[in-house]
């Protein structure tokens, strides 16, 4: 396990190295200068000079990569073009809130995607089944900005009931509560018919298992049968799309946060684009990258701990 | 004696495209309080779709077209599901072909059996009662045992596993699919130990679908030979087994593979094959295979009872 585990880490640090240099290797290949950018059309020689060999732009392109994964590794993400403050302090400021809205937003979608899935499977081929497919399909094909637009509509303009924008007072809980709400929903709603339909067709195939038909055989109730012993089987190749659906909840979470103003990571990166803020942009896709490959191997050490099948190809 | 478990005139098919396959045709058995009963065939012979039809759990696509199965004198066919599910795994218990799926991957031994036996009574589901069956099937160390994860433990193992989870409840019947089938020899072996023992300390029927030969032998009271759906043959395991009547048993009987035809260096075999059962013929379903065969083979086949508990379904069985 603990080789297992080493070798996952190993592979997801070499990852990140390549996402990294090519990271670095595309902002080159963009045209233009980014001192110049940075410092304006107005900008004499000079003063662009100087902003030149601060970013360390005058050095050899195998020196500046050298220096940027220097300063990485000491935690130094860069500075910010334009408010001059670590690019680090930033991503920290907002990212717990984007990732509480992306957790509480995978979490209501798992807890409801996996009971609508096990009960197409309870009710397979029937009314209830068929009514199951056709939402669940349905939810899937909305993007998740276009749903966020009309529940901002329908619940914060027409009917008053939640805070249309913002992230709710600071020190409120009720406050920030009520507006995580209405981006939350938004944003896992796709995602509860998405694990519905991934739930249903994993539990349909574990319910043709022979041992759910000794569990038959020893009287055990459907739903028992279902909840009991086929989810636990059902949910293992689940967890694996969850992980990599967690990086899709962050990257849909910019145009949610957009849409509802809600200060996080997706607000931020979009500020920096539209501002051509080239260290924060680049800081901030680093720093979700790494995030997304922590929560990818994660989710394979949990596998492993969830299978003792797996766990035990791993020990030996 | 009175049967525990009567099955009438029983007829099941599988639904295919254009048409239905008729697995099973017309069988009729009957077992007792303290009886083994073998039930014997080679491969699609209907004998595993009638051991499913005896808790009425069949696969998909298959379904009873006439006949009854009676646990205790009651129809389980014509049971309602939750009154079906009550009687499965507490008056009639199933051990499966294959133990290596038969149990759940991903929950321990002790969980599984637990659930089993709570479907009908959580109060007897504790630790101490589920290892003591364990034990009871030659487990060593029952109580770890109980911690372990299925794959832990050997083919053999797992199969004393699933015949102490189908003794759990005392059920009335016990039905065995092929209980040693999936084994290498020597695990076979002590499972047809464990069966032995079980006759004695077992006091409900038990009836076992196998086509060893050997396991019948070992341990059955009485034997029906299954061919095409179809019983041909029943009675007694001496007198089947020393006087076979219906020339399917006496092929299948002398295809025992420790005799090798000496002149041509071959194992013996049943030259043909099984008929389409999609139209079953009209006649003896063994006659285009059958050495002794005559034209009026073709006609329907009357059921000649020779002696007491004996059946035959031959034209020329008496010859």
């Amino acid at each position: 396990m603990l080789a297992y585990a080493i070798r996952r880490v190993g592979l997801s640090l070499l990852i990140l190295v390549v996402v990294m240099t090519a990271m670095y290797g595309m902002v080159f290949l963009v045209p233009g200068d980014p001192a110049s950018l940075a410092l304006g059309p107005r900008a004499t020689p000079e003063l662009k000079e100087v902003l030149r060999e601060r970013m360390g732009l005058d050095q050899p392109i195998l020196a500046q990569i050298g220096i940027f994964f220097g300063n990485v590794l000491q935690g130094d993400l860069g500075t910010d073009v334009w408010s001059k403050r670590p690019v680090l302090d930033q991503i920290l400021e907002v990212f717990p809130r984007t990732l509480l809205l992306g957790v509480v937003a995978l979490g209501w979608a798992l807890a409801l995607g996996v009971l609508l899935g096990c009960a197409a499977v309870v009710w397979r081929d029937t009314v209830v089944d068929r009514m199951l497919g056709v939402l669940s399909v349905s939810v899937i094909s909305v993007p998740s900005f276009v749903i966020a637009i009309y529940a901002l509509i329908l619940f914060a303009v027409w009917l008053n009931w939640l805070p249309a924008i913002g992230a709710g007072e600071a020190g409120d809980f009720a406050s920030q509560a009520r507006a995580l709400i209405l981006p939350a929903f938004a944003l896992g709603l796709g995602w509860v018919g998405y694990l519905a339909r991934l739930i249903r067709a994993s539990m349909l195939e574990v319910m043709e298992a022979p041992h759910i038909r000794t569990a038959r055989a020893f009287g055990m109730r459907e739903g028992d049968i279902v909840f009991r012993h086929a989810l636990r089987v059902a949910i293992v190749p689940t967890l694996s799309v969850l992980a990599v659906g967690f990086g899709g909840i962050l990257s849909s979470a910019v145009f949610v946060e957009s849409v509802f103003s809600r200060p996080g990571i997706g607000t931020l990166i979009t500020a920096a684009v539209e501002k051509r803020n080239y260290p924060v942009v680049m800081g901030t896709v680093l720093f979700m990258t790494a995030f997304y490959l922590m929560i990818v191997t994660t989710a394979d050490l949990l596998i492993a701990r969830l299978d003792p099948r797996v766990r035990d190809v791993l020990r030996s | 004696m009175t049967a525990v478990l009567e099955v009438q005139n029983l007829s099941v098919a599988y639904r295919m495209q254009g048409g239905a396959l008729q697995a099973v045709r017309d069988v009729s058995l009957s077992v007792a309080r303290g009886e083994v009963l073998g039930i014997m065939g080679e491969s699609g012979c209907g004998k595993s779709t009638l051991a499913a039809a005896m808790i009425n759990l069949l696969p998909a696509g298959a379904r009873v077209g006439q006949g009854a199965v009676r646990l205790n004198g009651t129809d389980i066919l014509r049971l309602p599901p939750a009154a079906q599910r009550a009687l499965r795994g507490k008056s009639v218990a199933m051990v499966f072909q294959d133990p290596m799926t038969a149990f759940n991957p991903v929950l321990t031994i002790g969980r599984q059996l637990a659930d089993f036996v709570g479907a009908h009574d959580t109060g007897l589901a504790q630790p101490e009662r589920l290892a003591a069956m364990l034990t009871r099937v030659g487990i060593p160390d029952a109580r770890s045992c109980l911690g372990r994860y299925p794959h832990e433990l050997s083919g053999g193992m797992r199969q004393r596993v699933a015949i102490a989870a189908a003794l759990l409840m005392q059920p009335d019947v016990l039905i065995a699919d092929e209980p040693t089938t999936a084994l290498d020899v020597t695990m076979e072996a002590q499972i047809i130990h464990l069966f032995r023992d079980l006759r004695t300390s077992f006091d409900g029927a038990i009836v076992i679908v196998t086509h060893h030969l050997g396991v019948i032998a070992e341990l059955c009271d009485r034997v029906a030979v299954m061919y095409a759906g179809q019983v041909v043959e029943e009675g007694a395991v001496d007198a089947i087994f020393h006087d076979p009547q219906h020339p399917y048993t006496r092929a299948l009987l002398a295809c025992d593979p420790a005799v090798v035809d000496p002149s041509s260096g071959r194992l013996p075999t049943i030259g043909g094959r099984l008929p389409d059962l999609s139209a079953p013929p009209r006649g003896c379903a063994f006659e285009p295979r059958c050495r002794v065969a005559a034209v009026s083979c073709r006609e329907p086949v009357p059921r000649q009872r020779p002696s007491a508990g004996r059946s035959v379904l031959c034209h020329r069985g008496a010859e």
